[in-house]
């Protein structure tokens, strides 16, 4: 476990059950000052409930969780003054104008009059939404509305930016838009808490990254240090000769694979036991007679790690 | 305390700017209360004056439990309601502000019956400055009421469906529409249970200056009391609602 004083997010032991179903189950993680944190898992793993807990949108139902020393059920105000959240919709109000919108928030977060109006501009300039700022959140595209959102977060100068699925949804340019943003932002001193789904902009821009599935977490640490970790040349590249078979066809015969893409002649299999799959590989090339033409192995990609790592929670 | 209030004074601000040219806000606030008003007190004869205090309330009371309904419904669906769950306030701020957002409507839906019973039925009041701290005060009861109901209705969706079926009982159990000296005696509980009942029973008094049920006094007290009760449980019903 990391030093507490690090910590300027220390979560323990978080849990929340609905009903009979443990959505998240003992959670615990550090988020150290100035660092992009990314909580990366699959659809329902629970990285949104985990935020929805730390932002006091969701009871806990045991565990505790601070920011900067504040306990997020008890302090609830203290905890909102200081952090910026961004939800996994961008739910600002649709008859109000970009400035409009800003302005509520900078109202509301207690931002002082006289400054108001300029960090508004600023936003809206460093986000380019400033050609924008006269034009109701409802005529905005998807990307300009994300931006908008997580402007309206940062207005009050947060020192901690929870960011729930910012890119999803979005096309590959307003994506790489945002990450750079995001970095910018960072460099200006804020901590950065973004759970994503997709494993590639987790691993691009995240100093730190938590991965949970099913809600616990898996395995924790930087993109660099997880992919030395579980990634020691860890898919099979396998081709047939001759080469009919189904993607179908291999996943139904051979045993423990994660998963199997047909990349032009051969298949890329990311195997949950290297040796196991190998085995069944020889076992159905035998039974159909046919030659196994390449067998090699590679180093993992960002994908293939995730999945490999989610795989072996299984 | 003056902050929050400042606050909930903002969310009013939005919600108006928001919400206030909605077709429920204007249809179910605005239209609905005049038409009504008017086909009643047009038809109804000799008694028109018992009327139009009644009407002045049903008036305000659909202008400002309309307007939260609105915007609550709205907010939980599209998921901006979360955005002020989000803000360094207090649920009780936040139903306060949406309290205040409705307040204002009602207000606005008034000044058309106002301006019938007055101007076209010249019904005057005998008691004005009464009937403006009347006014006043049955738009807070009514907007509170609103802004509870829509809170204590899980499924957004059925948020117009729940406030018509709490809402046309109760403008006949009101002492509104229809005189409670010609109800059944034991309707009376009925009606001393709803909380329009008061407000009107102190807009008729500035009116007529007379009282059917309880005198202006304690009528008033027992409006802002239920008013007050019912923001305070709308805070609490807020924090309880998170999952």
């Amino acid at each position: 476990m990391d030093n507490d004083n690090e910590c300027v997010i220390s979560v323990k032991e978080l849990t929340k059950i609905y009903g009979s179903v443990k959505a998240v189950d003992r959670v615990s993680f550090c988020v150290k000052d100035r660092e992009i944190f990314g909580f990366l898992g699959p659809n329902g793993a629970g990285k949104t409930t985990t935020v929805r807990m730390l932002v006091g949108l969701t009871t806990i139902s045991s565990g505790n969780a601070l920011v900067y020393g504040y306990n997020v059920v008890k302090d609830y105000k203290n905890v909102r003054k200081i952090i910026g959240v961004v939800p996994d919709v961008s739910n600002l109000y649709l008859e109000l104008t970009c400035f409009q919108n800003l302005l509520f928030s900078a109202k509301m977060y207690d931002v002082p009059k006289g400054m108001r109006e300029e960090r508004i501009n600023y936003l809206l300039k460093f986000f380019g939404l400033w050609k924008f700022r006269n034009v109701k959140f409802k005529n905005l595209s998807r990307g300009l509305k994300r931006r908008l959102t997580i402007a309206a977060a940062l207005v009050h100068k947060p020192k901690v930016l929870f960011l729930d699925e910012p890119t999803s949804g979005l096309d590959v340019m307003s994506r790489r838009i945002l990450w750079t943003q995001l970095k910018e932002l960072n460099r200006q001193e804020v901590t950065i808490f973004l759970t994503t789904h997709n494993v590639y902009e987790a691993f691009h821009i995240s100093d730190r990254i938590a991965i949970i599935n099913k809600g616990r977490i898996v395995a924790i640490g930087s993109p660099k240090e997880l992919s030395k970790r579980f990634s020691t040349q860890e898919v099979i590249e396998v081709a047939f000769y001759p080469s009919k078979m189904s993607t179908k066809d291999l996943s139904e015969h051979i045993k423990g694979m994660l998963s199997v893409k047909r990349v032009g002649n051969h298949f890329e299999i990311v195997p949950l036991n290297k040796n196991s799959v190998i085995e069944g590989i020889v076992r159905y090339a035998k039974s159909r007679g046919l030659e196994i033409s390449m067998l090699r192995l590679r180093s993992a990609d960002a994908e293939e790690l995730f999945l490999k790592i989610v795989g072996e929670t299984k | 305390m003056i902050d929050e209030l400042v606050k909930s004074f903002y969310i009013a601000m939005k919600d108006f700017r928001e919400y206030y040219m909605k077709p429920g806000a204007v249809s179910w606030g605005l239209l609905f209360p005049f038409v009504f008003a008017l086909a009643f007190m047009v038809r109804r004869g000799g008694l028109t004056e018992w009327l139009a205090p009644g009407m002045i309330a049903l008036a305000l009371f659909f202008g400002s439990t309309s307007m939260s309904a609105m915007s609550i419904v709205f907010e939980r669906r599209f998921g901006s309601f979360e955005r002020l769950m989000l803000y360094p306030v207090t649920y009780t701020t936040i139903a306060l502000g949406k309290t205040l957002s409705s307040f204002i409507m009602g207000l606005f839906s008034i000044i058309p019956v106002l301006i019938l019973t007055m101007v076209v039925l010249k019904i005057p009041p005998i008691h004005p400055f009464l009937l403006v701290l009347a006014v006043v005060l049955a738009t807070f009861e009514s907007s509170a009421f609103g802004v509870l109901l829509s809170f204590l209705v899980k499924d957004p969706t059925q948020v117009m469906v729940v406030f018509n079926l709490v809402r046309f009982p109760m403008m006949f159990l009101a002492d509104v529409i229809i005189p409670v000296s010609l109800m059944p005696h034991y309707i009376l509980s009925i009606v001393l249970l709803q909380p329009l009942t008061y407000s009107a029973e102190v807009i008729r008094f500035a009116y007529e200056g007379s009282y059917d049920i309880l005198p202006p006094e304690i009528s008033f007290a027992l409006a802002l009391l239920i008013g007050i009760v019912f923001l305070v449980v709308a805070g609490y019903i807020i924090r309880r609602s998170k999952p």
